[in-house]
């Protein structure tokens, strides 16, 4: 492992933290709507993790520069407007390039303004590190999202239509399952995951309340 | 949907479509908040209100963007709108209403988060088109079917806590995904019914 020496020692910890330890998804159970909605083709999940990892970025570098001049108490406001923006840029590119992925996504483009992936790493980290800080955590958490999309993606898309990225790779006998296609098997797979990264990772389960 | 009626997007609203079992919305409170019956009836009766509020507020902005050709920053305001009203709700319930702001007021700043609230908005306007009626039924209906699922959840969860095993991992998110999974599997049997 050379990430020490090219990120230093502090960037070395953030995408350590970001990728596994603190992974998005199976740590702070972020930003799971649209892992779960979204991960029934794997087409869509690349759309998807583009966007959102864009939108991380722009956030990150726009936050951490302007950290000093936003006043506490309007910062929500203000993450929220920088947030909208990049989605604006990124649903107008869908649009225009890729209409049917666009058109596949649905209201699910504007939504990831409500990714509480995005919002919760403003909050927690753009916010109050340097931009260079800011970048590598973005990429941290966007690649750790990435990656449990695919997955899921992945295994929804070979088992519930016997396709990957819409070429056939199941035998000929196959039979959809088709509960997997369906928002129920969404829930079941990333409960799946879930348990099996939380056991991994050793993640403590929350107390009840 | 330009003629439907108004109890068949009730119904669609609430049991076929819902917005927590059939778009997978909302996810974030619903695993955080899904641990106790109390506080999922607290924070769905406080999506119920702002839902209703930001969409209908929502409705009428998209119309004046629409007319001025300005929906390029449609997003922007909806979810500036959605950040206002949620502040003002505040504002107002603790003034007038202190206990109801008790209650469920905590909830209130999490809600500017839920994909719920900027999704019915989005529905109502750029998806289906719909008229200010169909608007105000449809955004009370799918946020009761949004607390009609968190409920449920919740309930099912306490219930498990007190008698069940459930493997160390699968504790917390993980359960409460299968359990919705499950409900989820259910509600699939009202398709069909408008």
């Amino acid at each position: 492992m050379n990430l020490k020496e090219t990120f230093g020692k502090k960037g070395a910890k953030t995408i350590k933290n970001g990728i596994w330890r603190e992974h998005p998804i199976s740590s702070a159970t972020l930003g799971i709507c649209s892992a779960l909605a979204i991960s029934n083709k794997v087409e869509n999940a690349i759309a998807m993790s583009a966007g959102v990892i864009f939108v991380l970025i722009l956030t990150a570098v726009i936050i951490s520069l302007l950290r000093k001049i936003i006043p506490s108490r309007v910062r929500i406001i203000i993450y929220m407007i920088t947030i909208a923006s990049g989605v604006t840029i990124v649903d107008l590119v869908l649009k225009a390039y890729w209409p049917t992925v666009s058109e596949a996504m649905g209201p699910y483009v504007p939504l990831i303004i409500t990714n509480c992936i995005i919002m919760g790493r403003a909050e927690a980290f753009f916010v109050q590190n340097p931009p260079k800080l800011a970048l590598i955590d973005a990429l941290a958490n966007g690649l750790a999202y990435t990656y449990t999309l695919m997955a899921i993606a992945i295994f929804r898309e070979i088992f519930a239509f016997g396709t990957l990225l819409g070429v056939r790779v199941t035998p000929s006998g196959w039979v959809d399952w088709v509960v997997l296609a369906a928002p129920a098997g969404a829930f079941f797979v990333l409960g799946v995951f879930l348990w099996i990264t939380r056991t991994a990772a050793g993640i403590e389960p929350p107390k009840s309340s | 949907m330009g003629e439907t009626s108004l109890l068949s997007i009730f119904i669609t609203a609430l049991l076929i479509q819902n917005v927590a079992l059939y778009y997978l919305l909302g996810m974030c409170p619903f695993v955080a908040l899904s641990r106790s019956l109390t506080t999922a009836f607290g924070m769905g009766a406080a999506v119920i209100f702002v839902v209703t509020l930001t969409s209908s507020a929502n409705w009428v902005i998209y119309q004046i963007l629409e007319a001025t050709g300005s929906l390029i920053i449609q997003y922007i305001v909806f979810i500036i709108v959605i950040a206002a009203c949620v502040q003002l709700v505040e504002m107002i319930m603790e003034r007038f209403f202190p206990a109801l702001q008790a209650s469920f007021g905590i909830f209130l700043p999490l809600i500017t988060v839920n994909c719920t609230v900027l999704f019915i908005s989005l529905k109502v306007t750029t998806v289906d088109n719909l008229s200010y009626i169909q608007t105000v039924v449809y955004a009370i209906s799918a946020a009761i079917g949004f607390w009609l699922a968190m409920v449920m959840v919740a309930a099912i969860y306490e219930k498990l806590d007190l008698i069940g095993k459930v493997p160390k991992g699968l504790q917390g998110p993980g359960i409460i995904m299968i359990i919705t999974g499950i409900i989820a599997l259910a509600f699939m049997g009202f398709s069909g019914m408008v």
